[in-house]
C-alpha cells in the first residue's frame, strides 16, 4: 500500500471502480446546475442528489449551501461545477485522511486487528493486505480469529496460501483471544514482520460480542502494551447511516485506529465516506474499489473526491 | 442523532397556533421533519418523496380530534402510512411450497448480505417447522470456502448439502443439484448463489441463467437491513434480472433503523418474508410491518418488548408480586425477582435496545458504568442478606450493612444506594396502593411520559384513545385500569419507580420519569 503504485493504473482503477456509480451522480448533478443561472430549485435538487449519494441530510445541506455561496444567479460550466463540488467534498475529507503503513513502523511484529460487522469484508480485506505485504518482501502471519462463522477459517486459509503468508487457526468455537496471543508469541520467536488478525463479524449493539472483542485487545496488550499497533474497522460502503453507529461503537470499544471502506465499486455510493469521516475519531486509511488485490488502495481525499464527481486526475 | 420523530413534531406544532384543523402550512412544516427522520432512517430519497406526497395529502384538512395533539395525529398518519407501505397488517407472507417437489428456492443478493447463513436458517426452519426434506447447494464458485461454509452449516443443522465437486461451474452445479434433489426425493432445494455486484453484467447474467435452469418457485433477494440509499438500486437491479418473489432482510438485529426495508418493498412491490435477527442458525423471524414501521420512526420495538416479556414472564410469580405490590408491600425479595426478570429479558442493555428514544441514554449509561454488571452486583448484595433482612429491610443497621457489603464484595456505599433505591420504589407502591383507582392512571402517565414514542395523550386516562397506534393498543390493554395488568407494567418499567440500577443517574436522565 505504501509502495509507489503505477501512478496511472492506480488512479484509473479508482476512477473505474467509482465511476460506475459516481458517473451517474456526476451527470445528473451537472444536468441540474451547470450552464444556467443558479437558483434555489437547482440547489435543492443538488442537495437531494447528494443525499442519494449517502452523504446524509446534514452534510448534503452543508455542501449545497457552500456551493450556492457566491454562485447565485451565475452560470458555471460543467467542469467548474464538478471541480467546485470535488473541492467541497475534499475539504470535508482531507483532514480525515490517514496512512496504513505497517512496514514503516519499528515495532516487530506489527500487530493488526481487523474488526467490523458481519459481511463487511474483513477477511477479504485482510487477504488483500497480506498479499500486498508479502509481495513487498515482508514476513506475514495470518491469524484466523473468526472462530465462529462456518468456514471462515477455510476462507482465510485460501487467502493466506495465495499470499504466501504463514497461517494459524484453531477449531471452530475456540477462544480467539488465546489464538491471537499464541500467534503473536510465535511471530516474535520466528521474527515475523506483521501479524494480521481476523475477527468474527459482530453487530456493534451486541454487548456480549463486543466484550469478546475487547478481550482480544486486552490479551494482545499483555503480549505487547502497544499492540494491536493498528485496529482497522472494515466498513461496507453500501451501509447507510448505520455506518456512523458502527464507527462510533467500534471506535469506542475496540480503539479503532483506522477505517477501511470496502465495496466502493459496483453498487456502492462512495458518499457515505463523508459523514463517516466527519464523525470518526480514526482516519480513513484504505478503500476497496474492486475485487482484485490491487483494488484495495491508500485513501487519498483529493483523488477520491475528484473521482466521486467524475473528474479526471 | 436519532431524535425522536414525535419529539420533533411536537416542537413543530408547539410553535404553531390555531388548532382545530391541520392546515397545509402546519403539515408542510411537519413533513420536513418527517422527511429528515426518514432519510436518517436510510429510507431512499425517491421513496421518501412518494411517501411524503401521500402522507401530506392525508394529513391536510384532517380534523384534529379533541384530546389528541396534532403531532400525535401526524405521527399516526405517518406510522399507518409506513405500515401500509411495508405490506400492511396482514399475517406475514410465508414461502410458497405448493409446487411439485422439489420446490426450488433461489437465494440472491450482494456480497456479504448474508445469503449463505440465511440459506441455512431457512433450511432449518423448513425442516423443523414444516417437516420438509431439504437439500442445500452452494453455487458460489468465487468466494473462497463459500461451499465449505454451507456444508458446515448443513452438518450443524443436520440438513443435507450437495457434495462439492471442485471446478464445476455454477449452472452445472445447479443442474446437478436439481437431479440429486429429484432422485433423492427432497421436498425443497435451496440454491445459494455467489454474491454479486448489481453492475457486474457477467455475474447478473449468470444469476439469470441459474434462475432459468432451476425454475425456482421462490427467488429471494437477501439484503442487508442496514443498507443505505443504495437499497433502491440494488432491489431494482435484481428485480429486473431475476424472477424475484420476496425479500429477506438480514442483520435486523443491528441498531440501524431499517429504512432499507421500506425502500426495497416500495420499489419492487415484493413482500418481505423474513428478517434475519441473529448470527446463529435459528435467528430468522417472520416479518411484521408494525414493528418495522415503529422502528423506522424511532419508536422502539415496544411490541417486541411486550412479546418478550410475555414469553419470559413467570406468570404465577408476577401475579403474586402484583398482589403484594397492590397492598403496598415491596421487599428485597421482590426487588430480587425484578432484577432476575430484567436479566431474563436481556438485561438492561437488551431492554433499552427495545425502548424508543433511549439510545442516547444507553450510551451515557454505558459511559458511567451503569449496566448489566450493576444489576449483577445488586443481585449479589441481595443474595448476601439473610432471609429476615430481605423481608424486613428495617433490620439493616450499620453492622449488618458492613457484613452484607463484605459478603457481596462491594462498598457499603453501594449497598446504601441499593437500600435507598429500594425504599423509593417501596414508597411509590405504598402511595399508589393508598390512593386506589388513581394509581393506575399514574402508571399510565409514567408510561406515556416515559416513552417518548407514545402519544403523550394516553396518560390522561380517557385520552388513551389517542390514536390507533398499534404499539399503543398493546399498552392500552396493559393500562386498561385493571389490576392484573399492573405487573406487566411494573415489569416493563422495572418497578414503575424507575429502573433498578438507575438510582445513580443524574436527575432528569431517568427515561421513565415524566418531564
Amino acid at each position: 500500500m505504501t509502495e509507489e503504485p503505477k501512478k496511472k493504473g492506480w488512479f484509473a482503477r479508482l476512477t473505474q471502480g467509482l465511476s460506475r456509480s459516481a458517473g451517474q451522480m456526476a451527470e445528473s448533478v451537472v444536468a441540474v446546475v451547470a450552464k444556467k443561472p443558479l437558483d434555489q430549485a437547482a440547489l435543492d435538487d443538488l442537495e437531494e442528489m447528494l443525499i442519494e449519494a449517502d452523504l446524509g441530510p446534514r452534510t448534503a445541506a452543508k455542501i449545497a449551501r457552500a456551493f450556492g455561496e457566491n454562485r447565485f444567479g451565475k452560470s458555471s460550466s460543467e467542469d467548474e461545477v464538478k471541480a467546485a463540488l470535488a473541492e467541497l467534498v475534499a475539504a470535508e475529507l482531507a483532514p480525515r485522511q490517514g496512512r496504513f503503513d505497517p512496514l514503516g513502523s519499528t515495532s516487530r511484529p506489527y500487530v493488526v486487528l481487523f474488526v467490523g460487522v458481519n459481511g463487511s469484508g474483513k477477511t477479504t480485506t485482510l487477504g488483500k493486505i497480506a498479499a500486498n505485504l508479502t509481495g513487498r518482501g515482508a514476513k506475514v502471519m495470518v491469524v484466523a480469529g473468526d472462530t465462529f462463522r462456518a468456514a471462515a477459517v477455510e476462507q482465510l486459509k485460501v487467502w493466506a496460501d495465495r499470499a504466501g503468508a504463514a497461517f494459524m487457526s484453531r477449531p471452530i468455537n475456540s477462544d480467539a483471544a488465546g489464538l491471537a496471543f499464541e500467534a503473536c508469541e510465535r511471530a516474535q520467536a520466528e521474527a515475523f514482520d506483521v501479524v494480521l488478525i481476523d475477527t468474527a463479524g459482530r453487530l456493534q449493539n451486541k454487548q456480549g460480542l463486543m466484550d469478546e472483542l475487547l478481550k482480544i485487545v486486552r490479551v494482545l496488550k499483555k503480549f505487547d502494551a502497544e499492540a494491536p499497533h493498528e485496529t482497522l474497522l472494515v466498513l461496507d460502503a453500501t451501509v447507510g447511516r448505520n455506518a456512523l453507529a458502527q464507527e462510533n461503537i467500534f471506535g469506542n470499544t475496540a480503539g479503532v485506529t483506522g477505517i477501511v471502506m470496502t465495496k466502493l465499486d459496483g453498487t456502492a455510493r462512495g458518499g457515505v465516506l463523508v459523514p463517516v469521516a466527519q464523525a470518526s475519531d480514526a482516519p480513513i486509511k484504505l478503500i476497496g474499489v474492486g475485487e482484485g488485490i490491487e483494488d484495495l488502495q491508500d485513501f487519498d481525499a483529493v483523488a477520491f473526491s475528484r473521482s466521486l464527481v467524475g473528474l479526471e486526475a | 442523532m436519532f431524535d425522536n420523530l414525535t419529539d420533533k413534531l411536537t416542537d413543530v406544532f408547539d410553535r404553531l397556533s390555531g388548532r382545530g384543523v391541520l392546515s397545509a402550512k402546519d403539515v408542510d412544516e411537519a413533513m420536513t421533519s418527517v422527511r429528515e427522520a426518514l432519510l436518517d432512517a436510510d429510507v431512499a430519497l425517491p421513496v421518501v418523496r412518494d411517501f411524503i406526497a401521500v402522507a401530506r395529502e392525508r394529513a391536510v384538512g384532517g380534523d384534529v380530534v379533541k384530546s389528541i395533539r396534532p403531532a400525535d395525529q401526524v405521527v399516526k398518519i405517518v406510522h399507518d402510512g409506513l405500515v401500509e407501505m411495508l405490506g400492511g397488517d396482514g399475517p406475514p407472507v410465508g414461502l410458497n411450497l405448493a409446487a411439485n417437489p422439489p420446490v426450488v428456492i433461489l437465494m440472491a443478493g450482494l456480497q456479504g448480505s448474508g445469503k449463505t447463513t440465511t440459506s441455512a436458517k431457512l433450511a432449518l426452519r423448513l425442516t423443523r417447522t414444516d417437516r420438509k426434506k431439504v437439500l442445500m447447494a452452494s453455487l458460489d464458485t468465487r468466494r473462497p470456502a463459500a461451499m465449505e461454509q454451507l456444508a458446515q452449516l448443513g452438518s450443524q443443522i443436520e440438513v443435507e448439502t450437495l457434495p462439492i465437486v471442485a471446478g464445476q461451474a455454477a449452472p452445472d452445479i445447479a443442474k446437478r443439484a436439481l437431479s440429486v434433489a429429484k432422485l433423492g426425493g427432497y421436498d425443497v432445494l435451496i440454491l445459494d448463489t455467489a454474491g454479486r455486484t448489481t453492475l457486474d453484467e457477467a455475474m447478473m447474467a449468470e444469476a439469470a441463467e441459474i434462475a432459468k435452469i432451476s425454475n425456482p418457485t421462490e427467488t429471494l433477494l437477501v439484503a442487508d437491513a442496514l443498507t443505505g440509499q443504495d437499497a433502491v438500486r440494488t432491489a431494482k437491479a435484481f428485480h429486473e434480472r431475476l424472477p424475484l418473489t420476496g425479500l429477506i432482510l438480514t442483520r435486523a438485529d443491528g441498531d440501524g433503523r431499517g429504512g432499507a426495508a421500506l425502500s426495497m418493498r416500495h420499489v419492487t412491490g415484493l413482500p418481505i418474508k423474513f428478517l434475519g435477527t441473529s448470527e446463529k442458525v435459528d435467528g430468522l423471524d417472520a416479518f411484521d410491518a408494525q414493528r418495522v414501521a415503529g422502528r423506522i420512526l424511532g419508536m422502539g420495538d415496544i411490541v417486541g418488548l411486550v412479546e418478550k416479556a410475555a414469553a419470559e414472564m413467570d406468570q404465577a410469580k408476577a401475579e403474586r408480586m402484583a398482589r403484594r405490590m397492590a397492598r403496598g408491600k415491596f421487599d428485597f425479595d421482590d426487588l430480587a425477582n425484578q432484577l432476575d426478570q430484567m436479566k431474563k429479558l436481556g438485561g438492561l442493555s437488551g431492554l433499552m435496545g427495545l425502548l424508543p428514544g433511549v439510545a442516547k441514554l444507553k450510551n451515557q449509561m454505558a459511559d458511567m458504568g451503569v449496566g448489566d454488571k450493576m444489576l449483577d452486583r445488586q443481585r449479589a448484595i441481595i443474595n448476601s442478606m439473610t432471609k429476615a433482612e430481605r423481608r424486613k429491610p428495617d433490620l439493616l443497621d450499620a453492622k449488618r450493612r458492613r457484613r452484607i457489603a463484605a459478603g457481596a464484595g462491594v462498598d457499603v456505599a453501594e449497598l446504601n444506594r441499593l437500600i435507598k433505591q429500594h425504599r423509593q420504589m417501596s414508597d411509590t407502591f405504598k402511595t399508589m396502593s393508598r390512593d386506589g383507582g388513581k394509581s393506575m392512571a399514574r402508571i399510565a402517565q409514567m408510561m406515556g411520559g416515559g416513552m417518548p414514542g407514545m402519544p403523550g395523550g394516553m396518560g390522561g386516562g380517557g385520552a388513551g384513545a389517542a390514536g390507533g397506534m398499534p404499539d399503543m393498543e398493546q399498552l392500552k390493554a396493559l393500562t386498561g385500569g385493571k389490576m392484573p395488568s399492573m405487573e406487566e407494567l411494573a415489569k416493563l418499567t422495572g418497578g414503575s419507580g424507575g429502573l433498578p440500577g438507575l438510582g445513580s443517574l443524574p436527575p432528569g436522565l431517568n427515561p421513565f420519569k415524566k418531564n
